[in-house]
């Protein structure tokens, strides 16, 4: 800088400044960020943690001034969420081996992936649109089933995403060792695709299974809800998100107490399934 | 995949057999993983068909008025859609506002600035916003954020922005807390992870020799995100920004908790307002009277074709950053 004229200093200077404005900026955003998760977490716990205790597991969900629990909301959700997943997760990893394995020509795994990537960001209230014009209408009734299927049009396009990221991944030597050894296309997918990719199709179940408990909005007319006690999947049932939604938006006290427990359980087993996929997947890959 | 026929090759009459009947086997596995490939596309098309097929009283009924009548009447059987429509732009666009520039400084952060150490839990941390399922936020957004909002911000506003003339008619009124603007705000947060994780994705591509030439010219971190990184991932850029949106406007419960669920078109920023989707979950159940569930569904409809549409169009702007990618390298 000793032989700069002073108008190459201020430019200098304001790059600088200009720099450091922006820097300061980036790092005020990283910062609201991580302000408005600690606040949702920490009003989470403060809220929810008193309505913890063993007859939120035990109880079904009470009229408001009666005591109560979510025990009825819990079932029906595991059992939707593990029925959605099973019908998802089987169409997803084979409409998502053809996209990796037999689609690197013609028309029919592009355009598939496109879609796919489109219903992966579709509202989901409009996947249980669809599924009460489908099914719930011409059934006459609301019920677990449909709300499971509702939830399985949420869980293919993740399926069909990760299985076809993963088997891209698997090299192409593997594929030919498998085929040079005389094994059929099906058998070395089966046996050394699928294998080798297991872990990352698993996370992408796994993410999908977190994706799926917390959904509200595709069973608000699928599934419906269910005061009481419910094995008979094919009869409205209570869920978790939706029993939360109604006592939230209620105007009783104890009602919001059971919905605040609710979204901790809710919370923390979405986080941990998530946390969960990410040290599995880790594990694996490093 | 290339593969030598293993006919020409293998002569002996037992193994021909074997690898016809495997060819066999082999032509039924690869039809049944397009059959459901094919699925997945029939999906879309399905959920189209079978959405304009029971919206048809209502479109047959409303016509192209659907979309700007604000007459949503369901004693008197009338349905326009234009308040929901409103508000779900508005709220939208509102996220995006609030959401772009944070999310730059996100991506900025994670890629240019943070120590290696730092860059995982960070990256991460901002990933969990996304995995918060979005009734948690709507709560959170009805009982927490709300009454600070109206409390600290709103009034703010309303004193500083709503003195303006014409930007101030966007915030005059009561510091309600719940309203179109709040909806706006968490739907920022819920979209930040999204947009900021596609930045740094694209960010990354970036080949570090461009940068460094950057650098080693004397720019400064600003002018090498600004005039290198930024005109490099422009198409990536757009693209998640896209994604963004289209997760915006169709995001339903955190929305539904807080707009404030009113059929009444106001100016204000602050005043409570609907979104299609929030008209969905709060009307849909109870709906009776065909013409009534129809007009619904055809708002299902449209919500649906908006954000195909957007999401096409984010899909395709990354698509395009893939293949420039491709071709320099």
């Amino acid at each position: 800088m000793r032989n700069a004229t002073p108008e190459a200093v201020r430019i200098y200077r304001r790059r600088q400044r200009r720099n450091r404005f922006h820097l300061a900026m980036s790092v005020f955003g990283m910062g609201f960020g991580l302000f408005w998760l600690t606040w949702i977490l920490w009003s989470l716990l403060s809220n929810g943690f008193g309505a913890l205790n063993l007859s939120l597991l035990t109880q079904p969900t009470p009229a408001p001034g009666a005591m109560g629990g979510l025990a009825n909301a819990i079932l029906g959700s595991v059992m939707m969420v593990g029925l959605g997943t099973l019908v998802g997760t089987p169409i997803g990893i084979l409409a998502g081996t053809y996209l990796a394995e037999f689609g690197r020509r013609g028309w029919l795994a592009p355009t598939t992936r496109f879609v796919n990537d489109i219903l992966l960001s579709a509202p989901s209230i409009v996947l249980g649109l669809f599924i009460y014009t489908v099914y719930v209408s011409r059934a006459h009734h609301f019920s677990g089933v449909a709300g499971a299927l509702a939830l399985a049009l949420i869980v293919i396009p993740v399926v069909v995403r990760t299985t076809d990221d993963m088997l891209r991944l698997v090299p192409d030597g593997l594929r030919e060792a498998a085929i040079a050894l005389g094994a059929p296309r099906w058998k070395m997918v089966s046996l050394v695709a699928y294998r080798s990719a297991r872990s990352g199709i698993a996370t992408g179940v796994l993410l999908a299974v977190a994706r799926i408990s917390g959904e509200t909005a595709p069973l608000l007319f699928t599934a419906l809800n269910n005061q009481f006690t419910n094995w008979n999947i094919n009869a409205p049932m209570a869920n978790l998100p939706v029993v939360i939604f109604q006592f939230a938006m209620s105007p009783y006290d104890d009602w919001h107490k059971l919905a605040w427990g609710g979204a901790i359980l809710i919370t923390l087993s979405v986080l941990g399934i998530n946390v969960l996929a990410r040290i599995f997947f880790q594990q694996k890959h490093h | 995949m290339k593969l030598v026929d293993p006919q020409q090759t293998l002569p002996a009459s037992g193994a021909r057999t074997r690898i016809r009947a495997a060819r066999w086997e082999d032509t039924l596995f690869e039809w049944v993983t397009r059959g459901f490939a094919f699925l997945v596309l029939a999906v879309l098309a399905a959920i189209l068909i079978s959405l304009v097929w029971t919206g048809m009283p209502s479109i047959r009924a409303f016509g192209w008025s659907f979309l700007w009548s604000d007459d949503w009447d369901p004693v008197r059987d009338q349905y326009g859609a234009l308040i929901p429509i409103y508000g779900t732009l508005v709220s939208s666009l509102v996220a995006l506002a609030i959401a772009l520039p944070i999310s730059f400084g996100i991506a900025i952060f994670l890629t240019e600035m943070a120590p290696v150490w730092l860059k995982r839990p960070m990256g991460t941390a901002i990933e969990l916003l996304a995995a918060i399922p979005s009734i948690i936020y709507g709560m959170w957004g009805l009982f927490s954020f709300a009454p600070a909002f109206s409390h600290t911000v709103q009034p703010f506003l309303i004193q500083t922005l709503g003195a303006i003339p014409l930007v101030g008619k966007l915030f005059q009124g009561p510091p309600l807390g719940i309203g179109l603007l709040t909806a706006g705000v968490i739907l920022a947060i819920m979209v930040i992870p999204f947009i900021s994780s596609v930045m740094r994705d694209v960010f990354e591509l970036v080949p570090v020799v461009l940068k460094e030439s950057a650098y080693g010219l004397g720019a400064t971190t600003w002018e090498v995100v600004w005039k290198v990184v930024l005109p490099y991932t422009r198409a990536g850029v757009v693209g998640g920004v896209m994604l963004g949106l289209g997760r915006a406007l169709g995001e339903t419960m955190a929305v539904t908790f807080v707009i404030g669920n009113t059929q009444h078109l106001s100016p204000s920023l602050l005043a409570p307002g609907n979104s299609i989707a929030s008209s969905l979950a709060n009307e849909f159940a109870e709906a009776v009277g065909d013409l009534y569930t129809s007009a619904l569904i055809e708002l299902g409809l449209l919500l649906f074709v908006i954000t195909t549409i957007v999401l096409a169009i984010a899909k395709l702007m990354l698509l395009r950053m893939g293949r420039s990618e491709g071709k320099r390298s």
